[in-house]
Parts: structure tokens; sequence; C-alpha cells
């Protein structure tokens, strides 16, 4: 018969439905897998049918559970059976090495979604923008707001990170489905809140965009290789791209004036103590040759 | 001159140095709570501009002044740009400021040479000492440092930088004497030597202080990981044999992470001695190419550059160009031929090698196995021997094969620009995102 596993989509959630489904052997074909938080109705679960054994543990290769947590993070609704079909196939079916089998269905789908969700959390590690609030009058810490839009929900998979390096800073980040917050000790979940709910901007921004324009090569335009690793999608939130049209609209104009440009006649050398010790350095040109049969021309 | 005006001027001058890269530094955090930082693993993006390239360092130069006069560069002492400089507080600051923000990973300062390369190292030094001993960053430092200057001083800058470089700016004196004339290539190789040793003891050192169980532990002190440099391409007539040559050489001898290739590109107050001139990416990204195949790939600069020819293919990559030129060692059977072999194939790279390495174990692969993995069939299968899939030996043989492969028009537009990631690992780190 069909066991309906009606679970929060979380990792936590799904690996402790996963582990007793395992220990009674449930097939994977005959559970159904349910989202509570996108359900409806709040039926409560359904009572299980079988009786839970809480000291049988299931071993399962560490591997496999970093990549359950990355796929558990995804949005598409089917990651909690094919993930749970995996795990039944590695734990009961005698396939110890799947995991080491990039080709098969099951896996590669796996490693997909894992890929877009770690791609995600990388993309957070970049560009979440951090603004200055305040500074807590107890302790003399700054305190910074960011808001960032993930695609997938890895607000707790991406916060280690932020609270190894700012550790000293007071944080927090604002998504739509969870809200990270650091207050100098502890690391702590909210739910997710509002765009409204985080500053707008921050003094610094325009000294960034000062920055970033100056950095910019009009020579080399290349915008298809920036969109490809900065998707127009995190644009709304990073301050810099307000000003990358304009970057683009006029680098053109920029290089035909470098080309239009007279060039200019090479200066004396000025006379510096420095300067004229490198002149007088007897063994400039006894650099070696390279290592090969092709010489300088 | 205010804040804004010395940034604009110090980002402008510092943009053609083409490294950006924030990996490989050691492990550091800020988790005790004080000061602020961390870095570790593979370094991160922060932002993207229109030309492509990362942002990932606050990258500027302390000052644009300069006494040296390298014809690629608008900093150069006969350009007419504005001069500026900061004041180690001010680029302090701002490196701090930006940081909080998550906007960079950390600081990579250079200098224009004033009065003399151990006056401009301690200027550029003092900047990193008051960020590590006053702000306690843990955030990535890179420091560009001037062969001529002590070796004391080079050490200093080791102690406090994740990386260092020098730049090797072209391949021979010939061409440093008629464009930088003050440079001085055996200087620049003997510098690079030295910061090898300083790695390489530094390594020892860790290791030994690893083995010491039981008590308390001798810290190793802290020294850079990584050392780096630029060579700039399409400024003399060097061929890619010699550039090649010259960055496998600086990868042995000095154990560089990275040589970046910077296509020359027309600058602001150009040089009667250099006129400007489109820069040419489709070389620099096939010298990437080509130097990622020296390191990962097992190839050497012979073999990917013979001698009549010693200017790398602009329409193929090199791995397609050697295996065209050496057909007779294809077809490749992927279910039995070793890592070494494997890693010829043109359109396999060393991240699908591995996995066809795990996968064969199990099972004799297929084609359809391969597109799961998202190798390009239509490259590798003339060169490949699969569970269900042997080429037309004719089609080996063909003469049109090359033919095939030629891209078309707007497909060499491409992604020319960035530098690529450090190593494959990197590579992979990038696409998938993992840490
Ligand atoms: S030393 Fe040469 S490359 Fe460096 S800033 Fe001066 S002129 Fe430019």
């Amino acid at each position: 018969m069909t066991t309906t596993a009606q679970i929060q989509p979380t990792f936590e959630a799904w690996r402790s439905k996963a582990r007793e489904l395992l220990k009674h052997g449930v097939a994977p074909e005959n559970v159904d897998w349910v989202d509570a938080s996108q359900t409806a109705s709040l039926l409560a679960e359904q009572p299980a049918d079988h009786q839970t054994a809480p000291n049988a543990s299931v071993k399962v290769p560490a591997d496999f559970l970093r990549l359950a947590a990355n796929v558990c993070a995804h949005t598409d609704e089917r990651r909690f059976a094919i993930l749970y079909r995996l795990l039944h196939r590695v734990a009961l079916g005698g396939e110890k090495h799947l995991l080491a089998m990039p080709t098969d269905r099951d896996m590669h789908q796996c490693n997909l979604w894992a890929k877009a969700v770690s791609r995600d959390i990388h993309k957070m590690h970049a560009f979440v923008r951090f603004r200055l609030v305040g500074v807590n009058e107890q302790n003399g810490r700054e305190q910074f707001v960011a808001w960032f839009e993930p695609e997938y929900r890895i607000t707790r998979l991406a916060s280690p990170f932020f609270e190894k390096r700012f550790a000293s800073m007071e944080w927090s980040i604002l998504t739509p489905d969870e809200c990270a917050n650091w207050d100098g000790h502890k690391l702590t979940f909210m739910p997710g809140m509002s765009r409204h709910d985080a500053p707008a901007a921050d003094a610094h921004d325009d000294l960034w965009r000062t920055y970033y324009r100056s950095i910019f090569n009009p020579a080399r335009l290349k915008v298809q290789a920036m969109q490809s690793e900065m998707p127009m999608k995190y644009w709304k939130n990073l301050p810099e791209a307000e000003i990358i049209h304009d970057l683009i609209a006029s680098s053109d104009q920029r290089v035909r004036a470098m080309i239009a440009t007279p060039e200019r006649p090479v200066k004396p050398a000025p006379n510096n103590a420095y300067l004229n010790s490198l002149r007088n350095k007897p063994e400039k040109l006894t650099s070696p040759a390279p290592a090969s049969p092709v010489s300088a021309p | 001159m205010d804040l804004t005006r010395k940034l604009v001027i110090l980002a402008d001058a510092a943009k053609y140095d083409a490294s950006c890269a924030s990996s490989g530094a050691a492990r550091k955090d800020s988790r005790d709570g004080k000061g602020i930082g961390s870095t570790g693993g593979m370094g991160i993006c922060h932002s993207y501009t229109p030309d492509g390239r990362c942002v990932s360092l606050l990258k500027v130069l302390l000052t644009n002044a300069c006494l040296y006069d390298c014809h690629y560069c608008i900093n150069r002492r006969s350009s007419n740009v504005q001069r500026a400089r900061f004041t180690p507080e001010e680029v302090v600051q701002l490196t701090l400021d930006f940081y909080k923000r998550n906007y960079i990973e950390g600081l990579f300062l250079s200098s224009g040479i004033v009065r003399s390369a151990d006056f401009t190292m301690e200027q550029v030094i003092e900047v990193a000492r008051q960020l590590r001993e006053v702000h306690h960053f843990r955030g990535y430092i890179h420091l560009k440092t001037i062969p001529e200057a002590s070796q004391a001083l080079i050490d200093k800058a080791g102690r406090y930088a994740d990386r260092i470089s020098i730049n090797i700016e072209l391949p021979s004196q010939k061409s440093l004497d008629r464009l930088a004339p003050e440079k001085n290539l055996t200087n620049t190789m003997q510098a690079m030597h030295g910061i090898r040793q300083r790695i390489d003891e530094n390594v020892n050192a860790k290791k030994a202080a690893r083995q010491i169980v039981n008590r308390p532990r001798a810290k190793a002190p802290a020294f850079a990981t990584g050392q780096s440099t630029q060579m700039i391409v399409g400024a003399d007539d060097s061929t890619d044999a010699l550039v090649l040559h010259r960055a496998d050489e600086l990868y042995r001898d000095c154990r560089l992470r990275r040589v970046y290739y910077s296509g020359f590109s027309p600058i602001p107050e150009p040089s009667v001695l250099l006129p400007i001139k489109p820069p040419p990416l489709v070389r620099e990204h096939r010298l990437y190419q080509a130097d990622w195949l020296l390191r990962f790939y097992g190839f050497d600069v012979g073999e990917l550059l013979p001698k009549e020819d010693p200017n790398l293919d602009l329409d193929l990559d090199p791995k397609l160009a050697w295996a065209l030129r050496n057909r007779a060692d294809f077809p490749v059977n992927i279910n039995r031929a070793p890592q070494e072999l494997l890693w010829r194939i043109p359109g396999l790279g060393t991240v699908n090698v591995a996995r066809i390495l795990a996968a064969r174990r199990w099972a004799s692969l297929t084609l359809a196995d391969l597109q799961r993995m998202r190798v390009n069939l239509k490259k590798v299968m003339p060169f490949i021997i699969a569970a269900d899939h042997r080429p037309h030996i004719a089609q080996l043989e063909s003469t049109n094969l090359r033919q095939q492969f030629l891209p078309g028009p707007r497909q060499l537009e491409l992604n020319f620009n960035a530098p690529p990631p450090t190593t494959p690992a990197d590579a992979t780190m990038v696409l998938s995102g993992q840490l």
C-alpha cells in the first residue's frame, strides 16, 4: 500500500522521514512525498502503519548526505522521491557504488539539482550586499542588514560562510523564504521577510560604483561573458548594476577617443639616483634563454 | 584631491593587471571575534564588469606616479595622465569599508615606482601591515613586488600577503629593452626564485609543525602561499612558443601558481613607440587553453607548438589542433585507455575523465553515458571507441576533418575575456559553486 510522507521542505525533515521509512523497508514506489508547506489543508500527517525503531541506524556514505542536503534545498517537487529511491538503492538495494556512477539516471538527476543549488549558494556568497544600519551601543559592533533573493531555499546552507567571515559584526540577511541573523555569538533563523524590511541603500554604494566604473576596461567589451556569470536576475539587488547600461553605451566612444589621441613622445629620464643605478647594471642582458629548442627571434 | 577622485585615478591605473584570483590562500577566519574576514578554498567573484572580468579584490595603485617608462602602461613617466597618491590609511579604510559590505574578497595593491624600489615597497608593505596588525584583517591580500627591492622587504611583504607577484611583462630581454627599458629579466627571475624558496621553506615548516604532537607546537611563520605573474601579449613580436616556453620555465623553476596572459589593450595616452591596436583576445584565450594543457594534461610546449609552427591555431583549441596533427594516436578506447590517454582526447576535460574512470569500473560506457556527462559528442566521436561506437577510419583520416571543426564566425566571440580559473578543481567549483 502507499504511504504518504508529508514533510516540511527541509533536509532535516526529509532525512528523519526517510530514515524511518527505510528502517521498515518501505519501497520507493510505495511512498507519496508531499511538501507540507505547499498543501493548503493542514491535515494531520497520516499515522504510519509501522512503528519506529529508534535505535536501529542506517549507514550511508557521507557523500550521500552532502548530496541530499543540496538536493532538498531545490524546488523541484520530484526531489524527495528520487532522493529516497537513490537512498533505497544504496542502502538496501546493494548498489553501494551508485555514488561513483555519474551516468546513472537518478544520480545524474540529483547531481544536476545539487549543482544548481550549490551555484545558487555560491552566488549568494558573492552577491549579498550589506548595508550599515547602526552601531550596537553596548559593545560598539557595527550592525548590517542585507536583502537577497536566492533561487532555492539555501539560507541555512549559505549562512555559515558569513558567520566565519563577519563574526565581529552583527548582521541579518533577509530573504523571502527564511532570514538569517547573527548577533555576534549565535546564528539564528527566522521566517521570510519582504524587501521593504531591508534598507534600500548604503552611503558607500556611491564609492563602490565609482570603483566599478573605473576598473572597467571599455576596450574589451564582453557583455555576454559578464551576463553568464552575473545573470540579470541578480541585478536588481546589486548597487553597481545601475550603471552597467551607461558603461556599455559609452564604451565605444571612449575607445574612439583613445585612438584619436595623439601619440605621446618619450620623455627623457629624470636624474634620479635609483634610475641611474639600474642603468649601470652590467649583467642586464644575461637572461637565460628558455630551456627549449625555440629561442628568441 | 578628494577620495573619490583618487579612487577614479588609482583604480583606472590598476585595471590593466589581469590577475584577479583570490583562491589558494591558507584557511583563516574571524570566529574568534577579533578583526574581520576569512580566506581559504576558492575565491569569490563579487561582481563582473561589462568587459567580462571578475571583480574580486579592490585593485588599486598606491600611487600612479612612476619613474619607469613602460610603453604599454598608462602610468609611465612619459604619459600625461593626472597623478594621485593614496595615504596608507585611506587604502586601509577603503578596504575595510568595502569588505564589510561584502563587495570584495580583499585587496590587490600595487604601485608606480617612486624614489626607489625599496622606498616604494615600504609604502606598499605599510598598508598590509596596518590591515593585518592594527585591524586584524583576515581577508585576502595580494601585493605586487618590485624585483629590485631588497630581499628583506620582499620577505616582509610575503609575511603579510596571501599572494605576491612580480610581473615579467614580456618574455625576452630584447622586448623589455624596447618597451620597458628599466626592467630586467634576470632580476625578475632571481626575485621569483627567492620567493619560491621562502614559500617552500614555509610549507616545510608547516609540515614539521604538524608532526609535533602532545606539546605546544611552534607556529610556522606565516608566508604567502603562492606567487603569480603576468605577460603582455601582442605588444611585441614574440611568438606563442616563446611566451609558453617562458611560462613553462616559470611554472617549473619558480613554481608559479599562475601566469596571466594579458592581450595588449588600447590605453588613453598611447606611446609613440607602441601604436594602439585592437586587443588580441582570441590569441590570449588560446594561450590560456595551452597553458592549461601544460599544467594539467601532461602536454609539453614542443607538442603544442612544433618548430615549424611557433604560433597557436586561432581557429581551433590547442588540444584539437594537436589531435589533428597526431591522428595516428586515435581512436582511443574510453573503456580501457589509461588516464594520460583519455586526457588527450579533444572535448574531454579532467573532470569528465575522472568520472569516466570511476563509472567504467561498473559498466562499459556508451555514447549515451557521455552525453549525460554533457560531453560534446560531435567533438569526441571521431577520436573515441565506446561500447556502442567506433569511428570510421576514413573519417579520422579525412582531410575534411579540420574543416568540420572550424567555428562559425560568431562562436569565436564567446567568453574570450576573463582569465580562466586557476585549476580544474576551481573550474568545476565555479560551475557548480561548490565550496
Ligand atoms: S613600472 Fe612600468 S608598468 Fe609599472 S607602473 Fe611604472 S610604468 Fe607602469
